[in-house]
């Protein structure tokens, strides 16, 4: 490593860098996160349901030319997909213990690769990046990717409807009451499993909405999700599993871990997000904003 | 550790072999016995695809042979197993093949650690095996044996082709390699040919094998001011690094150059990422433009197969088993002795020009064509995805000298 070479400007650069590939993580991490939080169910099939998105994108654009239809109806029509899963897959689970929900999601994974190479070939698929959003845009300390800066914006954007939703609606105060305690709801008379169900399918669709924001980034293959998988799972740990805000701030954090980790030791980047959730659990066991005991 | 659990599958495997050979008809003494070719390769996982190609072109090899009436009436067969892209599961399945399926010869594999694992498996049964995937570890001489051959080409010689069309005198260089054996081979490759032309290097970057983000790598690389980048990884990675490299506008300040330019890798990543991208290649069907084998193998190709058009790896399993078929004819037997002498004196054009394998190290010596990504809009049609800018003819100068490597020259 040549120290000397180390200005300040690239330091600058790297560190936008981090955020920008934080904002990735923490779309990866959202949805696994909240089908954690709300339905206590670790989704084992999260990172090829991101790829899946991806092939939906795919299949979208392919069919209407448009990028934006692709970002819409992509999650739309996955999301449905989380639903049936949940009705007919998940909820006869009920009542049995987690590990059968996550055996479960661990076999579906695999039925979703295979249904993936069936379908489109086991080849990957080309996804270019929309032309309204192509080409660089000049930092002042360096040049950067106009789509990556329009992911962070989406992110952002998405945060920003989850929380609103979540705090601030009839509906929210609904899904926070059930994540904490579903047998006094039910008491209640709401109607939990249809709760669930929604749940469900908006966690499967942030997964797919993450995949879609990352086809024009990465080569769209049905492997594509397996390194998510472990990327999601650091995140939330880190974050604390099932914590919203949790997964944020890890996101952003394992993204500046990873960028400056490829900088003074590339070969380590991979690693580094692990390192780092290792050391957080040594530290805070139930992750950042997680609540002792939860996940255990 | 891998010597234990190599001696444990063996057992297994053998015990299986046992109970099936106990349990199955007996099998006729007959005269014309089939000729089994096992084929171990990668069918499912990451390169599927390669794979299924080098099955297709393969299987063509063989229908050929048959066609033209075998070894005097005795037709060859190719038995496809999967190795799941792993060492271990790739011993197994050779081990089987040999021992249950009574193979006479094992061609394939695509990744240069399950061929050293298939290598080692053959190398101790003495069965013939011709190897088509990219190493410089099998021409050596800890790893070679008389009944090891390599029809693929090697880091070294891709390299040094790339090198020779890109380098010059002075051209900063930067590396983004693959940390894992087939990075390091292809970066040494490169720095041996860059320091004889006496091009210089602007920085290295090692990245973990399999990486989905290059983003966090792209500042540095940036910051070295290379006149070229050179991305020395495969598959995936490739795909991944140079759309990523080509998002940040690398491209529009640097030249990008790679060892092996990938058929499928440029084909699931699209025209636009891959423009102007140059890499070294063994087989680009466009070869038929001039050269007459390729033209007669992808005619063959196309007429059995509605009319695609055979890949890079497609052709390293057509030539491995036409060469090897061409042998077993010559030598009048399918006895690996004689056919291992075959095999060394044999000259073979089947795809793309004149090849011969050399005697100290059985490496095929080939050509190597050095391509460059088309442009959307100079595409003829789907297929139509590269140029050749440089055809290296194929010769011994061009390979690692047998004493380097460990033979007795």
């Amino acid at each position: 490593m040549d120290w000397g070479s180390l200005d300040l400007e690239l330091i600058a650069m790297q560190l936008f860098s981090g955020v920008a590939l934080g904002a990735v993580f923490v779309m990866l991490a959202l949805g696994l996160s909240i089908i954690f939080g709300m339905l206590g169910i670790v989704n084992f099939a999260h990172g090829n349901v991101f790829m899946v998105g991806a092939y939906a994108g795919v299949f979208v654009m392919e069919r209407t030319g448009s990028f934006w239809a692709a970002l819409l109806l992509g999650p739309l029509l996955v999301g449905a997909l989380g639903l049936l899963v949940e009705r007919f897959l998940i909820r006869p689970l009920a009542g049995r213990p987690p590990d059968d929900a996550l055996l479960l999601t661990f076999g579906l994974g695999y039925v979703l690769v295979e249904g993936v190479r069936i379908l489109f070939g086991s080849d990957g698929l080309p996804f270019a990046t929309p032309e309204e959003l192509s080409g660089v845009v000049d930092l002042g300390v360096g040049f950067f990717p106009i789509f990556r800066i329009f992911v962070i914006g989406v992110v952002a954007l998405v945060l920003v409807a989850l929380w609103v939703g979540l705090e601030r609606t009839k509906v929210g105060l609904i899904v926070r009451a059930g994540a904490r305690d579903p047998e006094i709801l039910r008491v209640l008379g709401v109607d939990i499993e249809r709760l669930w169900l929604w749940v469900f399918g908006l966690g499967i669709a942030l997964a797919a909405l993450g995949g879609v924001l990352a086809a024009p980034m990465r080569s769209v293959n049905p492997e594509m999700g397996n390194v998510v998988l472990g990327e999601a799972f650091a995140v939330t740990v880190i974050g604390g599993m099932g914590s919203l805000l949790g997964s944020v701030v890890a996101g952003l954090l394992a993204g500046i871990v990873v960028s400056m980790t490829a900088l003074l030791a590339p070969e380590m980047a991979s690693i580094a997000m692990f390192a780092f959730m290792a050391l957080v659990l040594l530290v805070r066991p139930q992750g950042l904003f997680g609540k002792p005991g939860l996940g255990a | 550790m891998g010597q234990a659990t190599l001696s444990r599958r063996t057992l297994v495997a053998g015990m299986a072999a046992g109970t099936l050979a106990g349990i199955g008809r007996p099998r006729p003494a007959r005269a014309a016995e089939t000729i089994r070719i096992g084929f171990p390769t990668p069918v499912t996982g990451p390169f599927g695809a390669e794979a299924k190609d080098q099955i297709r072109s393969a299987e063509l090899a063989i229908r050929q042979f048959n066609e033209a009436g075998g070894l005097d009436g005795r037709m060859a067969e190719l038995l496809v197993r999967d190795d799941k892209l792993n060492p271990g599961e790739a011993a197994t399945r050779t081990l089987e093949l040999i021992e249950k399926d009574r193979a006479h010869f094992i061609v394939g594999a695509l990744s240069s650690a399950v061929q050293l694992s298939v290598n080692e498996i053959t190398r101790s049964r003495k069965v013939l095996y011709v190897s088509i995937s990219q190493s410089d570890t099998i021409n050596e001489a800890k790893d070679f044996s008389r009944t090891t051959f390599h029809e693929a080409l090697n880091p070294h010689m891709t390299t040094a082709a790339v090198a020779k069309h890109a380098f010059r005198k002075g051209t900063k260089v930067a590396y983004l390699v693959a940390d894992y054996a087939y990075g390091h081979e292809m970066l040494r490759g490169f720095k041996r040919a860059a320091a004889a032309i006496g091009a210089e290097t602007a920085g290295e970057i090692l990245h973990p094998f399999g990486a989905a983000d290059y983003s966090t790598f792209m500042p540095r690389l940036r910051s070295m001011k290379p006149d070229i980048l050179c991305i020395c990884n495969f598959g995936r990675d490739q795909a991944n690094s140079i759309k990523q490299a080509n998002d940040f506008g690398l491209k529009k300040v640097v030249r990008i150059v790679v060892p092996v330019l990938l058929h499928n890798q440029r084909l699931a990543a699209g025209p636009d990422a891959f423009e102007g991208v140059v890499g070294a290649s063994n087989y680009y069907w466009r070869l038929e433009d001039t050269v007459p084998s390729a033209k007669a193998f992808n005619d063959a190709f196309r007429a059995a197969y509605g009319g695609a058009v055979p890949t890079d790896y497609g052709a390293y399993g057509y030539a491995a088993v036409r060469s090897l078929l061409m042998a077993v004819k010559a030598a009048g037997s399918t006895d690996t002795d004689k056919v291992v002498d075959a095999l060394e004196t044999l000259k073979y054009d089947v795809a793309k020009g004149p090849e011969h394998y050399r005697a100290c190290d059985h490496q095929a010596v080939q050509s190597v064509l050095v391509t460059e990504s088309k442009k959307k809009s100079e595409m003829a049609n789907d297929a139509d995805l590269f140029k050749i800018v440089e055809i290296e003819p194929g010769s011994e100068a061009a390979l690692r000298r047998c004493d380097e490597l460990g033979h007795r020259a």
